[in-house]
């Protein structure tokens, strides 16, 4: 079987929170189901690699995001990638970045990656949360829950799709949250996104294999089932409250 | 700079502030009567009466104020062992309490202490600066903190950088080997690098100056796209030892166990320095520092040694998983309340790994959160509800906890507070 190359773009940049875990997550979903998967981390001063299968990127303050967004415009390395067919999933500053621009920290607008129909701008106040939201139904996703902790609202033009609809939270500040467009991916959802999605990090490897997959065995999904059960009850006892 | 040590004092000041420390001070007692850590509420009535209290208070006292991500109570505990032998009167907020209200609480409890030792909150340095004037800052280091709560850590440093700046009579005490720390430290006009090492470096990859990618080997760093390097350092933590300034080496003798702790203590030896007192006087002030607000405090229960290590961050953990004997079972505990920080992503930047081979137990609020962590590191464990299953589950004569903030404060409300 092909070997699954995961690309973590500039975690000198861009990993302020936990973004590992999404790395960690994908490697071990691809091991339980045989998929031999190897992980290259691409520092902000390396050339991005155009054969990997899935890419990505984290959150980050606001000057390394503007850096971070500079040199991936002058690399060229992940557009390549990505109009080859490669998956792209970023949260929170990544996602922000995959737009045409986004708002920097002294208010100016910074030009992004343009591998996402949509613009960003800053908003006040800070969206700190829980987040919980319904996924597009095409994309099978079992409902979002996350943390978010962004002070971005982002408007999607036509070719971008919402990558869910808000119960709980602010996501991209009209009631959607994330985006998708072919391959790529984005969601205001920060950190460890896949750590209690699985079903996110499942689609990723469906698009990155090109195939159904096998269900993990049931005991591999206990705790994160767990996990998830607990996260969703608790913002449901505290909305009811 | 150096005022003379009796110039100030409660005595000059003003009538307003007079009675502010004074209603501050009653409050105190009513609150500690109420069964309440009475460390802030003189602080908090105090400066709704009088909101320059701080910068009265402190006028006229030589101030260090200790900040950084991690080490800021230890630090201010071992620079004020260092200092004891002055002989002199010390104020210092030794609870923890550091922000504007505690400050101000600590100074107002001990109106005749000429010097005063004052943990800092990261955020509330620029302020406490320009309310001080003190006469050394210490800054530790600087990493990811809880970020729903702490502020981004490049602004920070930026922070800190302005306010050293508008700072000249004041002289800092920096670690070398924290890049972000370097940075804001070379703001100010005078500094005493010292080379206190640097185990979580997963935030200072780029150069805080310019952004480009920092080349780091060993403990050296610079950058190759502006002139920003590591300062040459006057005091060095090697290992075991310590290097002064004058070239000699000794070794570090603490109660405190770790690394971390070392370098504490090496940064605590460079502010005593600056007051005078000669090293091997510092390092008997240090010794006598064997817990600090319960951490690192060996209690027994149920038949088992129990080690209480408090971390709250990724480095922190990292720091602490450091300090753990081999082989001892370990008890991890996790929440996610206001004072944690409600979002437990930090817990993916610790590598748990090294934890492998030796019995686990899980608990805390948010205990399944750490479990899935545990998992994607196949590290095995158990589960548990509360301290006393964990300690027979563990069956053994010694056990490690570690634990962070409000999960801390909960096991040591079970096995009673022993300072
Ligand atoms: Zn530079």
């Amino acid at each position: 079987m092909k070997t699954l190359r995961l690309v973590w773009i500039y975690p000198d940049l861009l990993s302020t929170y936990g973004d590992r875990g999404n790395v960690l997550i994908l490697e071990r979903r691809a091991r339980l189901r045989g998929i031999p998967v190897e992980t290259v981390e691409v520092k902000s001063d390396e050339k991005v690699p155009a054969d990997g299968s899935i890419y990505l990127m984290g959150g980050g303050e606001d000057l390394p995001q503007t850096l971070a967004a500079r040199r991936l415009l002058a690399d060229g390395g992940l557009h390549e990638a990505v109009r080859a067919g490669g998956v792209l999933f970023a949260v929170c500053a990544g996602y922000q970045m995959l737009g045409h621009d986004f708002g920097g920290s002294d208010g100016a607008t910074v030009q992004g990656l343009g591998l996402l129909d949509m613009r960003s701008a800053r908003a006040e106040p800070r969206s700190v949360g829980e987040i919980v939201a319904d996924v597009d139904p095409a994309l099978r996703v079992p409902r979002l829950t996350g943390f978010e902790n962004h002070q971005g609202q982002t408007q999607l033009g036509p070719r971008a799709r919402p990558l869910s609809r808000t119960l709980l939270g602010v996501g991209n500040g009209d009631g959607t949250e994330g985006a998708y467009q072919g391959k790529v991916l984005g969601t205001y959802l920060h950190g460890p996104a896949l750590v209690r999605n699985p079903g996110l990090a499942d689609l990723l490897l469906r698009w990155a294999t090109d195939s159904e997959l096998p269900a993990l065995p049931p005991e591999a999904e206990t705790l994160s089932g767990r996990l998830r059960d607990e996260r969703l009850a608790a913002v449901s006892t505290a909305a009811a409250q | 700079m150096d005022n003379s040590y009796r110039a100030g004092g409660p005595g000059r000041l003003p009538m307003r502030a007079k009675f502010a420390t004074t209603v501050g001070g009653a409050a105190a007692k009513v609150s500690r009567l109420a069964g309440r850590d009475g460390s802030v509420i003189s602080g908090i009535v105090g400066l709704r009466l009088e909101p320059e209290l701080l910068s009265m208070l402190a006028q006229g006292r030589h101030i260090v104020l200790v900040t950084g991500t991690n080490g800021k109570t230890t630090t201010t505990r071992l620079i004020t062992a260092a200092l004891k032998t002055l002989g002199q009167e010390i104020a210092s907020n030794s609870f923890g309490a550091n922000m504007d209200a505690g400050l101000t609480a600590a100074l107002s409890r001990q109106p005749d202490a000429q010097l005063a030792v004052l943990e800092t909150d990261e955020k509330y340095i620029p302020a406490t600066i320009r309310a001080t004037q003190p006469k050394v800052v210490v800054l530790l280091n600087l990493s990811r903190d809880q970020m729903d709560r702490a502020a981004e850590i490049w602004l920070l440093a930026r922070r800190w950088r302005e306010a050293l700046e508008n700072a000249p009579g004041t002289r800092v005490v920096a670690n070398a080997d924290d890049p972000l720390v370097a940075w804001a430290a070379s703001g100010a006009s005078e500094v005493t690098w010292v080379a206190a090492g640097q185990a979580w470096r997963e935030d200072s990859w780029c150069c805080p100056h310019c952004g480009s990618h920092l080349y780091r080997e060993g403990d050296d760093w610079n950058c190759h796209e502006c002139p920003n390097r590591r300062p040459p350092v006057s005091w060095v933590l090697a290992g075991e030892n310590m290097i002064d300034p004058s070239g000699q080496t000794r070794p570090i003798e603490l109660a405190l166990p770790g690394r971390a702790n070392r370098s504490n203590a090496v940064v605590a030896m460079a502010v005593a320095d600056a007051f005078g007192v000669k090293v091997p006087e510092a390092m008997r002030g240090l010794v006598t520092v064997t817990s600090v607000a319960g951490r690192y405090t060996q209690v027994t229960r149920n038949g088992t040694d129990l080690r209480l290590l408090l971390a709250k961050n990724p480095a922190g953990w990292l720091e602490a998983l450091d300090v753990m004997a081999p082989d001892v079972p370990v008890l991890l505990a996790v929440n996610a309340q206001g004072p944690d920080g409600r979002d437990t992503s930090w817990l993916w930047d610790v590598d748990y790994r090294r934890l492998r081979g030796r019995p686990v137990l899980v608990g805390g609020e948010r205990r399944m959160d750490l479990a899935v962590r545990l998992e994607a590191d196949d590290v095995p464990f158990r589960l548990v509800n509360d301290l006393d299953e964990a300690i027979s589950l563990a069956r053994s004569p010694h056990m490690e906890v570690l634990a962070n903030y409000t999960a801390f404060q909960q096991y040591r409300a079970v096995v009673g507070r022993t300072e």
